[in-house]
């Protein structure tokens, strides 16, 4: 009896598979037949919406194509896309990183060159550009989607509160973190537990010290190194912005200093222009504008670094090529730009671009001088990179655990260990 | 005979599921990272064999050097600190449950209930508990007037890796506690009674007689604080991100793994040959000072 019961089961289980399968089958084949289904992967889980606002716009204009768009959380993302393109399961269309990280997948010819196939990416700017192309063979293997600058957010209404003018220089800038301090504001919103947030500052401050492109061409090509004065220099100058930072500042994260600028509780957040549409959405009432980094004496030309921020590219092995360029050439159009623009407050590079946020303006003036995210652009193709050294090595210079000097000939050596123009 | 054989078929339906899970999951992995560690690797391509080259690297090569040797340094301070604070918290804890003090039935409950939360729901509350400006903790010591020692206790690089090693104290104190109280539960009353009959104290009672008795609990709890410590990963992750930071001073084994194989979140690639070099590291170092401590402590465990 008790066999019986157990043979039933084990019927009923292997049978109800054998249907599931079955049905879930047959409902694929009937789509495919009429629809060709593109699979497009991204990080922005923030933006679902919007994305699928510009599906819609793209799938009215060309029946016969659907774009399934999945975003995964933002730290599993390069995880999730490895794994799924190495077992042959990638999706169509990938939202890329770019720079270093974009030669995960450039290098062993997971991505298919796009130059021959979307016309549109001549409109592109060459330094736009530059974050889509592969260092290793030279193809442009990505639609350039925004780019990103580093800047000074400031709260407007605390500087007219105390009649404060935007600073030009490192002397100014530091009388008004003066005046914000006395007034029993947090000078400075950034503090130091993620990393990445202390190279964002040294992205802001440090080229109006270290000269800029000047010092970004020599190092790249190899005439100088990282143990230069001129940039040791810099360094020591994000020290005399401790005093302005939140008590405790070594354990105030990204999202602390998010939450003190959000709630004016600090005057000023030194971070990258992405973060306006955020500030913007979560205190209506909150009044801001940015300024560049400021520099050393009154008329420098005033620098602010910037970089592309990611680009959207073609799996080589996807089976339809011709949708998935088709969308490719939606997505570098002006109507794609312009809507991204518009909704998430970024800076697309698609050209015929207009900005009528003002921010946006504001940020594209800014970049009428720029120079490139040290880092990112130049030093983060191979490991070490130079983004992860000097991340923690900056955790320990201004906890005082090593000196400039230290942080200099570390992330050296690390980075030398790879990169040929230091070797010779 | 035919009983054999049904008795046979028995065992493989219940064992075979299991095994086929643990061969998939654990053993097949376990055989790739090997495969993997001895190839150089162009992003997430296998590229040439190497043979050992990538351990070399992981033991003479800056930065892999200087990373591994502060990792395994930092698992280190996770095992004795928990073997010596953790479980010695437990063994208390597990004596006064047996010795029935007032409130132990609710007690009992209450050590227990934090082992069953998720890890990193533990470590992203405790996260913001920490918090130096707006956590409960600092607020805590400022109301109490105690404001010089409200600190930035994830932020600061000699503070960290404590903390995080004593909110996992925290959440896990329960499991020790319960295997001791079993094991106190399991010692013969005659064996206690006797004891007391002949005059022997509290302390001694303790020490000579329950201590040794229980030695098979101290074995299994200090083997798995071994085990627990090299496997560090997801109170790190949680509680300072996978950087290790600040300054690497929480990094561990497991991060400093997981960073190396899969890359940094938006600094690092892949490193997948030198990644599953660490992973066998690992293994390696997991398996062999369990074995030998198991050997070691069995040596110490008496009958009656």
């Amino acid at each position: 009896m008790k066999k019986n019961l157990v043979i039933c089961l084990l019927v009923l289980m292997a049978g109800s598979m054998v249907f599931a399968g079955g049905s879930s089958e047959s409902d694929a084949k009937e789509e495919s037949s009429s629809k060709v289904e593109l699979n497009f992967w991204s990080w922005r889980t923030e933006d679902v919406d919007i994305y699928n606002e510009l599906i819609d716009i793209f799938e009215a204009k060309n029946p016969g194509i659907e774009v399934n768009f999945t975003a995964y959380k933002n730290t599993e993302y390069n995880t999730i896309l490895s794994a799924a393109i190495k077992g042959g399961s990638g999706p169509d269309i990938i939202h890329l990183r770019t720079y270093g990280s974009l030669e995960t997948l450039a290098k062993p010819g997971y991505l298919m060159p796009l130059e021959d196939k979307v016309p549109e990416l001549s409109g592109f700017g060459e330094t736009v550009l530059l974050g889509a192309t592969s260092a290793s063979d030279g193809e442009i293997y990505g639609v350039p989607f925004a780019s990103q600058t580093l800047v000074i957010y400031y709260n407007k209404a605390i500087y007219a509160e105390l009649g404060l003018e935007i600073p030009e220089t490192w002397d100014e800038f530091l009388a008004n973190l003066d005046a914000v301090k006395a007034a029993g504001y947090t000078g400075l919103a950034n503090g130091g537990k993620d990393g990445w947030t202390l190279e964002i500052l040294q992205g802001v401050i440090c080229p109006n010290f270290y000269g800029a492109n000047d010092f970004f061409n020599e190092v790249v090509a190899g005439d100088t190194d990282f143990t230069d004065d001129r940039y040791r220099g810099s360094l020591e100058k994000l020290l005399e912005l401790r005093p302005y930072m939140p008590d405790n500042f070594m354990g105030i994260a990204y999202t602390d200093m998010q939450m003190l600028f959000i709630n004016e509780m600090a005057a000023h957040f030194i971070g990258g222009s992405w973060e306006a549409g955020y500030f913007g959405k979560e205190n209506t009432a909150l009044d801001f504008d940015v300024f560049a980094g400021p520099v050393a004496k009154k008329g420098d030309t005033r620098y602010v670094s910037s970089f592309a921020d990611s680009s959207f590219g073609m799996s080589a092995d996807t089976q339809n090529s011709k949708e998935a360029t088709a969308f490719l050439r939606f997505m570098a159009s002006t109507e794609a730009g312009q809507f991204l623009t518009d909704k998430l407050t970024m800076k697309s590079d698609a050209p015929g671009v207009v900005f009528s946020d003002p921010f946006l303006g504001r940020v594209g003036d800014l970049n009428e001088n720029n120079t490139p995210y040290i880092m990112l652009v130049g030093f983060r193709y191979d490991k070490p990179t130079g983004s992860e050294l000097l991340q923690s090595l900056l955790q320990g210079m201004m906890a005082d655990s090593i000196n400039s000097t230290e942080v200099v000939s570390q992330v050296q050596e690390g980075v030398s260990s790879w990169y040929k123009p230091f070797q010779d | 005979m035919k009983n054999q054989v049904n008795k046979t078929f028995w065992i493989l339906f219940f064992i075979l599921p299991g095994l086929l899970i643990v061969t998939i999951f654990i053993i097949a992995p376990l055989f790739m990272s090997m495969f993997n560690s001895m190839y150089s690797w162009v992003s997430i391509d296998r590229d040439r064999w190497v043979g050992f080259e990538n351990f070399v690297k992981i033991f003479t090569k800056y930065p892999y050097q200087d990373r591994f040797f502060n990792a395994i340094g930092n698992n280190v301070q996770w095992f004795m600190t928990t073997m010596f604070v953790q479980n010695t918290i437990g063994l208390l804890f597990g004596y006064l449950l047996f010795k029935r003090i007032y409130g132990s039935e609710i007690f009992q409950r209450v050590f227990f209930i934090p082992v069953l939360f998720s890890v990193v729901a533990v470590g992203f509350l405790w996260g913001l508990y920490l918090n130096p400006n707006m956590g409960v903790v600092n607020r805590l010591l400022n109301d109490m007037g105690l404001g010089q020692w409200a600190m930035a206790w994830l932020g600061d690089e000699k503070l960290a890796t404590p903390s995080i090693i004593a909110v996992n104290i925290w959440r896990w104190v329960g499991f020790p506690t319960l295997v001791f109280y079993a094991g106190f539960n399991s010692v013969p009353m005659e064996t206690v009674e006797a004891a007391y009959i002949d005059g022997v104290g509290e302390w001694r009672l303790f020490w000579k007689i329950m201590f040794p008795l229980i030695m098979p609990a101290v074995t299994i709890i200090t083997v798995l604080t071994l085990i627990g410590s090299l496997n560090v990963f997801e109170q790190v992750y949680t509680m300072a991100g996978l950087d290790g930071g600040p300054f690497y001073s929480t990094d561990t084994l497991g991060t400093l793994f997981y960073r190396t194989a899969f890359g940094g979140i938006d600094t690092g690639l892949p490193e997948i040959g030198i990644g599953s070099a660490i992973g066998v590291v690992i293994y390696v170092l997991t398996f062999g000072i369990s074995a030998f401590s198991i050997v070691a402590l069995r040596k110490r465990e008496v009958e009656l």
